[in-house]
């Protein structure tokens, strides 16, 4: 009998298009091997107190998935949080990146656009100044964001290279008078995984991305970040802190291939 | 009682009609204009049930030659068109023309590779399938199964558009246009001198939502110089053949709403998650709406958030 006639009688109901290729919790979980090739097999202390992720449960566009981290110390809390550590369980590069917090800023929000490989747990770890690691995590639903091809614009993207840009907005309920600020930075690059191929060459256009970025209030340290395949085609960190009263912003980024791109701005008192 | 040799005759007949059946469907296509036929792809996903039969695909008759115009989204869809065209005519098929590169346009590319058949198209569109074939392949296997990716293989052209060409069917001009990012980065347009028949491609979307893939401050500029070219009619990459220029209006309208709900939001300082609500007092207007708005608003926030 033809195949064509077997056709007919297929079941075409079973659309696959975003169906997961794995069930949550199987026997597969690489969590267990990621607390011990990124954390030293170090205790994981439970954070609903300390971090929260949040993350859309099914991405839009799996190569630009937002993530917010909040931390969630009262301020009464004499413990502080030096740095975040984001895990994407499932992406072939699971460090998505580690954010080192400023010892002064009171960085209370990181944002910023990550790709995401298959459905997957994301998890948060925060390191606080008491020693101790806490965890958090959420599930989310995407798949092909590391080799999802890059730029929708590939001109414009190549002529965006290491531009950066900074941006204030207005705290709501706060503003200039607390001191609490929110602020932006975006750096033009095409963050190549290395796990896209090109189909003539059959070779893979090689990795090229953010791998380092630090953020300055006057000469007091914001944030810094190392970053790696995970985060998003031009990196954008949205981040809220506590002005020094500083009345410059500093950014420097490095890439794998030893671009280093520099960029100041004057901070707006206004807060807007 | 039957002679046997009518017998014989009849079961012959059947044989080779059930056998032809077997070997090749005929796409089916309407006669659009004089000498142009065009199949309407299904408003839906790409699935293994439609063959990825999705989007509008066609062919142009000249006196001597035939141009196709898009290859379907699978190489059975691709084998099927060439079955239409062999139905309606003998002309060799001297040019297949893709319109862009996404995977419904091009997969059937393959089933046209001929001594005599040149491929044409962008002069990015070589980078793009370059650069995406292997991604589509992978995600497209998923939702069609092995049996029909297997099959496709990536054709790219080697007859390259940048600005304006024309080409000849035998006392028929055709004539095409490269324009810069629209709804990809490869977008081009086939005009039929003849008919006043314009093939859009994926320029011109009605029914589907329209899809971004390239710029969305670059695809509202197309819109307007689009709408000044010389049809009759237009053969849109997905919806039914319309009257020109008035199809553009539905899809200029979206397009602006979403800029500006997105410029609004970018404006207020809203967050990219907060994307997916633009433009959705145009989810009446649409079908598959909520298969392509909120990534449309995304791609559309990571542009104008630069502006």
């Amino acid at each position: 009998m033809p195949g064509s006639v077997f056709r007919l009688f297929v079941v075409a109901g079973l659309l696959l298009l975003g169906a997961p290729p794995t069930l949550a919790a199987t026997p597969n979980d690489p969590w267990p091997g990621l607390v011990q090739d990124i954390f030293n097999n170090r205790p994981m202390n439970d954070g609903s107190d300390v971090i929260a992720i949040e993350m859309p449960v099914r991405a839009e566009d799996a190569a630009i998935v937002p993530v917010t981290l909040r931390t969630k110390l009262s301020p009464g809390d004499v413990r502080q949080v030096l740095s975040i550590t984001l895990v994407i369980d499932q992406n072939p590069a699971p460090m998505a990146a580690k954010f080192q917090l400023g010892p002064d800023a009171k960085v209370s929000e990181i944002s910023t656009r990550v790709r995401v490989n298959n459905y997957t747990d994301v998890h948060a770890v925060a390191e606080l100044s008491d020693g101790k690691l806490y965890m958090t995590r959420t599930y989310v639903k995407a798949s092909g964001g590391c080799s999802a091809p890059a730029a929708k614009n590939a001109d414009e993207a190549n002529a965006r290279l290491g531009q950066m840009r900074y941006r204030q907005f207005a705290k709501a309920g706060e503003g200039p008078a607390s001191g609490a600020r929110e602020a932006q930075i975006m750096i033009g690059h095409p963050n190549n995984s290395g796990l896209q191929m090109d189909q003539v060459t059959q070779l893979y256009v090689p990795a090229f991305f953010v791998n380092e970025l630090r953020l300055w209030q006057d000469d007091s340290l914001v944030l810094s970040m190392e970053g790696g395949i995970s985060i998003s085609e031009d990196p954008n960190i949205r981040f809220t802190y506590v002005s020094n009263g500083a009345k410059r912003f500093r950014a420097e980024a490095k890439d794998t291939e030893g671009h280093v791109f520099e960029r100041e701005w004057k901070i707006d008192d206004s807060g807007i | 009682m039957a002679h046997p040799a009518l017998i014989i005759a009849a079961l012959a007949m059947l044989t080779t009609a059930t056998a032809s059946f077997a070997q090749q469907q005929e796409l089916p296509v309407n006669s659009v204009a004089d000498g142009v036929f065009v199949h309407n792809g299904q408003t839906a996903q790409m699935t293994r049930e439609n063959e990825g039969a999705i989007a509008n695909v066609g062919f142009i008759v000249g006196e001597d030659a035939v141009a196709v115009i898009d290859t379907g989204g699978s190489l059975r869809e691709g084998r099927q068109l060439m079955a239409a065209i062999r139905a309606r005519t003998g002309k060799p098929i001297r040019y297949v023309i893709n319109t862009h590169g996404h995977p419904d346009h091009v997969f059937g590319n393959a089933a046209f590779v001929q001594d005599g058949t040149t491929f044409v198209g962008h002069t990015n569109l070589p980078r793009a399938l370059a650069a995406r074939g292997k991604f589509y392949l992978d995600a497209f296997r998923r939702t069609m199964g092995d049996q029909l990716i297997d099959e496709v293989s990536m054709v790219p052209p080697t007859l390259l558009v940048s600005g304006t060409i024309n080409l000849d069917l035998g006392a028929r001009t055709l004539v095409l246009r490269a324009w810069p990012a629209a709804h990809s980065d490869c977008d081009l347009t086939v005009l039929d001198e003849k008919t006043g028949t314009l093939f859009a491609g994926d320029l011109v979307f009605l029914t589907h939502t329209p899809v971004l893939d390239g710029s969305i401050r670059g695809w509202l500029s197309v819109i307007g110089e689009l709408g000044a070219l010389p049809a009759q009619r237009v053969v849109p990459g997905h919806g039914p053949v319309s009257g020109w220029p008035a199809a553009l209006a539905d899809q200029r309208r979206y397009l602006q709403t979403l800029a500006s709900d997105v410029r609004g939001l970018v404006a207020r300082g809203q967050p990219i998650a907060a994307a997916g609500t633009a433009a959705s007092a145009e989810r009446s207007r649409w079908e598959l709406f909520d298969d392509f708005n909120a990534r449309n608003a995304t791609a559309a926030f990571s542009e104008i958030e630069w502006e």
